[in-house]
């Protein structure tokens, strides 16, 4: 029972970091309807940016002599990824715009080789423990009174998610510019036609989402160090976006939750009759067999199919 | 001036819907032909054929396949790695359990198997679309790789995993193994490539070939009007498998020779392929060609550049033509969002009436 219990919450925990990459994805689809395949990559290369802002071997101590502390490395990362999303827009989506959904994809893929080279090249690919001073090991507390093994950096990582989406609903619902972004989602020309710059709008988007990116890469860096299979997440995100929808951000969330705890408990519980490393798999039948109940995802927009 | 269709008048229907109506194009055609057939095989060696031509010959296969699906029937697939893996494992265990059968008609098997369980792949194409239909693909994908890599009756319990292609003959020459020359093996997929690609073309021209094309414009519509989406659908899902896991099957016993799941079937193989399929054009099969002539050739160009010419480092060439590649693939999408295709239409516009464009 405390075995299952265990398993439950490391899956929550593990659904929380899916999370974190879904809502990257979420935020991009809602606003410009791109697939942005690059999410896992952004990540990645946040990771890598910040890796290079604060630790002793890295290029910007190389070159200035010393290092910045984590905040205003973060803060410097932050920086770099506006920069990214920026050129990204203009380089890229500017050109793009009216396309079909499957090339605008296609170019996200081109992105995400086009960043992984690029992030290679500048930072080097070995794996970079990033080490921010969050806390590790076990909870004593929980392990001490009901011999419960959950990692502190997971509780952290929870909170910071909640953090994220508070922060997240509170930007959309409540700032001028969250009302434009809305609107950008709800129909571009509308949007367009009552005066929001949709090149401001995919910017800011696409900035925001390197911001979860940035925290996702944070957190995936301090648990298992930066390294290229971050860039992997980006597959362990879609069957959590399929399962919530693409347009829904709690969906990102819930779905994280739900893929993550199937994940593991199936791979607990069933992954040693079959062979075990379902985990890989798995996922995406879950998904799958949700889907076919609700072919938008547990809370996406109803597909509305006219002639 | 090089490409006028004046004087060529066409008398009967038949003439109107050939597939090259033009003179000058049934002389391309058929000069490429001749010198696929009839000089290259003499020519050829093994670099040639390893690393350019077969390959080419196989993802051109693969393409063609996910082509139908993708390109005419327009739904998005992610699992073309894993329907390859089917046909590799599909055509390893016919020719380890059958070693007497024609090697043709394992190859054809495998493509038979591959399209029975594309289709079962296929089904939740009736419920879910677009994006949502992508992602669930990737269930193939990962699905089958597992599969292959964890049952041991697929690799016939061999301890690395690992499957290895046995030597086969075909009309005396040796095709798979070790052994075998570029040139058979060289001829004997161009001659897969060559009837399978006609093949696609006419289904494609045909009623099952609009009828897929009608759904992928706007299903609603075309169930309306009287195309069953299930029929469609699936039928896309089992022909473009079938090719796919012909590709499958040369790509493992014909090029590689030997596999193991992870590796040589890897997601990369999907998005490379669906690479091929953009780049080249959407529903066209000459797109298919191109693209796999692009993205074939792109890759060693680059490197040879890089490293040859330029003199870098290999490992900085490494990350270097990862972000070429990113970088063509978008600027390709920017420039010519329909693909190769399309440019070749232009150009032959273009040919046609130059030197006076008016």
């Amino acid at each position: 029972m405390l075995f299952l219990l265990e398993t439950v919450i490391s899956g929550l925990m593990a659904g929380v970091m899916y999370s974190l990459v879904a809502l990257g994805f979420v935020l991009i689809f809602k606003a410009s309807g791109i697939f942005n395949f690059a999410q896992g990559v952004f990540a990645l290369f946040a990771g890598l940016a910040l890796y290079d802002f604060i630790a002793q071997d890295g290029w910007f101590y190389g070159l200035f002599g010393f290092v910045l502390p984590v905040w205003l490395g973060i803060i410097a990362t932050m920086g770099v990824m506006v920069i990214v999303a920026w050129l990204v827009e203009l380089l890229v989506l500017r050109h793009l715009v009216n396309q079909e959904p499957i090339i605008l994809f296609m170019s996200t893929i081109g992105l995400a080789y086009f960043l992984e080279g690029l992030g290679d090249m500048l930072f080097g690919s070995d794996v970079k423990p990033l080490n921010i001073g969050l806390p590790s090991g076990a909870w004593d507390y929980l392990l001490d009174n009901y011999n419960l093994y959950v990692e502190k950096l997971e509780i952290v990582a929870a909170v910071v998610a909640a953090v994220l989406v508070i922060v997240l609903a509170i930007f959309f619902q409540k700032t001028r510019i969250g009302r434009a972004l809305r609107a950008v989602a709800d129909d571009h020309q509308a949007a367009l036609s009552v005066g929001i710059s949709l090149r401001m709008i995919w910017v800011i988007v696409w900035s925001v989402s390197g911001f979860v990116a940035l925290v996702a890469g944070v957190m995936w860096g301090s648990k298992s160090g930066i390294q290229f299979s971050l860039s992997l997440i980006a597959l362990k995100a879609l069957p959590v976006l399929i399962l919530g929808g693409f347009t829904s951000v709690p969906g990102a969330i819930i779905g994280g939750l739900i893929i993550g705890v199937g994940e593991k408990v199936a791979e607990v519980f069933g992954g040693p009759y079959v062979g075990g490393a379902i985990e890989n798999w798995f996922a995406y039948v879950l998904a799958l067999a949700f889907l076919l109940f609700r072919p938008q995802g547990l809370f996406g927009e109803k597909i509305i199919e006219r002639v | 001036m090089f490409y006028r269709e004046a004087g060529q008048f066409k008398t009967s229907y038949k003439a109107d819907q050939a597939i090259f109506s033009i003179t000058q194009d049934r002389f391309i055609v058929g000069l490429f032909l001749v010198v696929a057939f009839g000089v290259v095989p003499f020519l050829i060696n093994d670099y040639w054929a390893n690393a350019i031509l077969i390959q080419f010959l196989v993802y051109a296969m693969a393409a063609l396949g996910l082509n139908i699906l993708t390109g005419y029937c327009g739904q998005v697939s992610l699992g073309t790695g894993g329907f390859m893996a089917v046909g590799a494992y599909a055509s390893y265990k016919l020719v380890t359990s059958f070693p007497e059968l024609n090697f043709i008609l394992i190859i054809l098997l495998s493509g038979g198997i591959t399209a029975a369980v594309g289709m079962v792949f296929g089904l939740p194409s009736l419920r879910i679309k677009g994006f949502y239909l992508a992602v669930a693909t990737l269930a193939a994908q990962f699905f089958l790789v597992w599969l292959f890599n964890k049952v041991g009756w697929f690799f016939n319990y061999s301890p690395t995993g690992m499957i290895v292609s046995p030597p086969r003959e075909m009309f005396g020459y040796l095709i798979t193994g070790a052994e075998a020359q570029p040139g058979a093996r060289y001829l004997f997929c161009l001659s897969f490539v060559t009837i399978f690609a006609l093949a696609a073309k006419n289904i494609t021209r045909g009623r099952i070939g609009r009828s897929w094309m009608a759904i992928r414009d706007m299903d609603i519509a075309a169930e309306l009007i009287g195309i069953r989406p299930l029929e469609a659908k699936l039928s896309a899902f089992a022909v473009s498998s079938f090719y796919i896991g012909i590709a499958g099957a040369l790509y493992f016993n014909v090029w590689l020779g030997t596999a193991e799941p992870t590796e040589a079937f890897d997601i990369n193989q999907s998005f490379f392929v669906l690479f091929i399929v953009i780049i080249g054009g959407l529903g066209s099969i000459l797109g298919s060609f191109l693209g796999a002539a692009f993205m074939v050739l792109a890759p060693i160009g680059i490197k040879n550049l890089m490293v040859g010419v330029l003199g870098f480092d290999v490992s900085v060439a490494k990350h270097v033509e990862l972000m070429m590649i990113g970088t063509l693939i978008i600027l390709f999408l920017i420039v010519e969002p329909h693909g190769m295709a399309r440019l070749w239409q232009i150009l032959k516009e273009k040919l046609r009436r130059w030197p006076f464009p008016y």
